[in-house]
């Protein structure tokens, strides 16, 4: 076989592979819309969810997730760019280097109903608080943090060294350098893959199902002070999210309409997380633009 | 600094052009740096070899020799730049001001400010041309607008720029062409008011006028500024500099009055170097 024909080859396999993996995506998406859309109103996504009656919406579920969401970021980002500074300025390349870039990595790979099960060992008993949003956000944060180490980690690297010396070259410390020089330049990519994180953690079902629980109090969206029982935004209560509420509806429903419920609920989240990929690339796009080519 | 001396040393200063046998009278400036035995390694590798050059005050020096020679690594250890590379370590000293600023305890930071450097390829921070110099000086606690919009203009003027740029402060240093963000860059530096320029191939990377511009420029500063630079362009150093170092594999083979260097150098490798047949 002479090489031509070999080449030839190559890009066929290529060209199919690319094409079955888009036809995948292309199949599973149109079938999750296809089935899910129809089910999406404003009704749907405004009315309680009812565990035995048709008709139930996913609206506290949906505030849950964002909530949920929301506060694993708060505690995600700052922890994640610092680790990130931390590796890509301060760790010294040698054995302790290895050691906690090999932990990171391993974190990054643990089966999420594992952090889950973690979770409901120390956020939950250990604690004595119960199923919280807090624990789950905590839960969702290990979950979340290598990959967040890793973006900004890697975010900090691109930035030209000619950057980083023209500033310590101008007499400046190496701290206000990254404040100054580094953070900024980094910033969209720190953005697009906090971003690109959200949707994960906006998925995750696992990690969360012992530690936010599955179920709701009774919410009054009036009541804004964060420490009244039936404040949405009181961090010590439970919280079942969209994606544990497509689990939970799916296993232990025993409402008529648990087809309908599950497949506008996976929409919503399909959605949802379509609307943090698009996000993330434009917003890390025109965050870019503005600091580079504009004033 | 034992100023006594140094004033001895600058009354008998002759101008480099009037006299046609440099061999004969040695010309003495004011020494602002002094290196002794300095050499350098990376790992095991001895980049500097036992360097010993006196850097004159309010002169250019000039560093040649081919790639690889030792030249860049000698001026980014002169603000200590290279303690940003961490198999970096150094033997000798480099005495300034009275002080071995390789010495442990010295603040690189200060230093730094002190002992300006510009680089091969512009590196102008991905901000406005105003923000671009206020960057240090909002640092170092000027931040009132007056005084930042009076050191913007003076450094943008000492770096002949203001003129060309003066309507186009708030957009993108990105923007400029080359050569002005080079001198952006110079004038960036020169905003800190730092006594020793270290230019490292400084007007490599332009093109031709850019470059004229570039080598103008040098020769003003040399008023207010001791210069040292880096080039492979042996044109450059002739025209601009007032004594030039040969490098090569790391030593200094011949350090002298660039007139002398260029016309009858005392060693074998530095003429064939000048002829053009290494490097």
């Amino acid at each position: 076989m002479n090489s031509k024909v070999a080449d030839r080859i190559a890009t066929g396999v290529f060209i199919a592979i690319a094409f079955i993996i888009v036809a995948i995506l292309a199949a599973l998406f149109s079938f999750i819309l296809f089935r899910g859309v129809p089910q999406i109103s404003w009704e749907f996504l405004t009315t309680p969810s009812s565990s035995v009656r048709a008709g139930g919406g996913i609206r506290d579920q949906l505030f849950n997730s964002i909530y949920i969401l929301f506060i694993t970021m708060l505690i995600t980002v700052p922890l994640g760019v610092c680790g990130g500074i931390y590796m890509a300025e301060y760790a010294k390349p040698g054995k302790v280097t290895n050691f906690i870039r090999s932990c990171i990595e391993m974190l990054a790979s643990l089966p999420s109903i594992v952090v889950g099960m973690f979770g409901l060992l120390v956020f939950v008993n250990t604690t004595g608080w119960g199923y919280t949003i807090i624990g789950g956000a905590l839960a969702l944060t290990i979950f979340n943090i290598p990959v967040m180490v890793r973006v900004s980690e890697d975010a900090i690297r691109s930035v030209p060294a000619e950057m980083k010396e023209a500033s310590l070259a101008l007499g400046i410390t190496h701290w206000h350098t990254i404040k100054t020089v580094l953070i900024p330049s980094a910033f969209p990519g720190i953005l697009t893959g906090a971003i690109l994180a959200s949707g994960r953690v906006f998925g995750e079902a696992a990690a969360l199902l012992f530690t936010a629980g599955l179920s709701t109090p009774r919410l009054d969206y009036l009541d804004l002070n964060p420490f009244s029982e039936t404040s949405p935004l009181n961090i010590f209560r439970p919280a079942e999210t969209l994606a544990v509420h497509i689990w939970a509806v799916n296993t232990n429903g025993i409402m008529p309409d648990i087809r309908e419920i599950a497949n506008g609920s996976s929409a919503v989240l399909v959605l949802a997380v379509l609307i943090f990929n698009l996000l993330a690339r434009w917003l890390g796009s025109a965050v870019h633009k503005k600091m580079t080519a504009g004033k | 600094m034992n100023k006594g001396v140094f004033d001895m040393a600058a009354t008998i200063t002759i101008e480099p052009k009037l006299h046609k046998h440099p061999t004969a009278m040695e010309i003495k400036r004011e020494t602002i740096l002094q290196t002794e035995d300095l050499s350098i390694y990376y790992g095991d590798n001895q980049a500097v070899k036992h360097a010993n050059l006196d850097i004159e005050k309010n002169a250019i020096t000039a560093l040649i020799g081919p790639s690889g020679c030792g030249k860049s690594t000698f001026l980014r250890s002169i603000n200590r730049m290279n303690d940003l590379i961490p198999v970096s370590w150094n033997e000798g000293k480099i005495m300034y001001e009275g002080v071995d600023i390789l010495s442990k305890n010295i603040n690189t930071i200060a230093l730094r400010k002190e002992i300006g450097m510009v680089f091969q390829k512009p590196n102008p921070f991905p901000k406005s041309v105003y923000n671009n110099i206020a960057h240090a000086l909002r640092f170092y606690g000027i931040r009132k607008k007056k005084q930042l919009d009076e050191i913007v203009e003076e450094s943008l003027r000492k770096a002949a720029l203001w003129d060309e740029i003066k309507d186009r402060l708030h957009d993108s240093a990105l923007s400029l062409s080359g050569g002005q963000q080079q001198r952006l860059c110079i004038a960036r530096t020169l905003a800190m008011e730092p006594n020793v320029l270290l230019l490292d191939e400084p007007s490599s990377a332009l093109d031709p006028i850019s470059n004229a511009k570039i080598e103008e420029l040098i020769l003003q500063l040399k008023e207010d500024y001791s210069i040292v630079i880096v080039t492979h362009n042996m044109q450059q150093a002739s025209r601009i500099s007032d004594k030039t170092a040969f490098f090569l594999n790391g030593s200094v083979i011949e350090y002298g009055e660039t007139e002398k260097i260029f016309t009858n150098p005392d060693q074998e490798k530095t003429e064939d170097y000048i002829s053009g047949r290494f490097g």
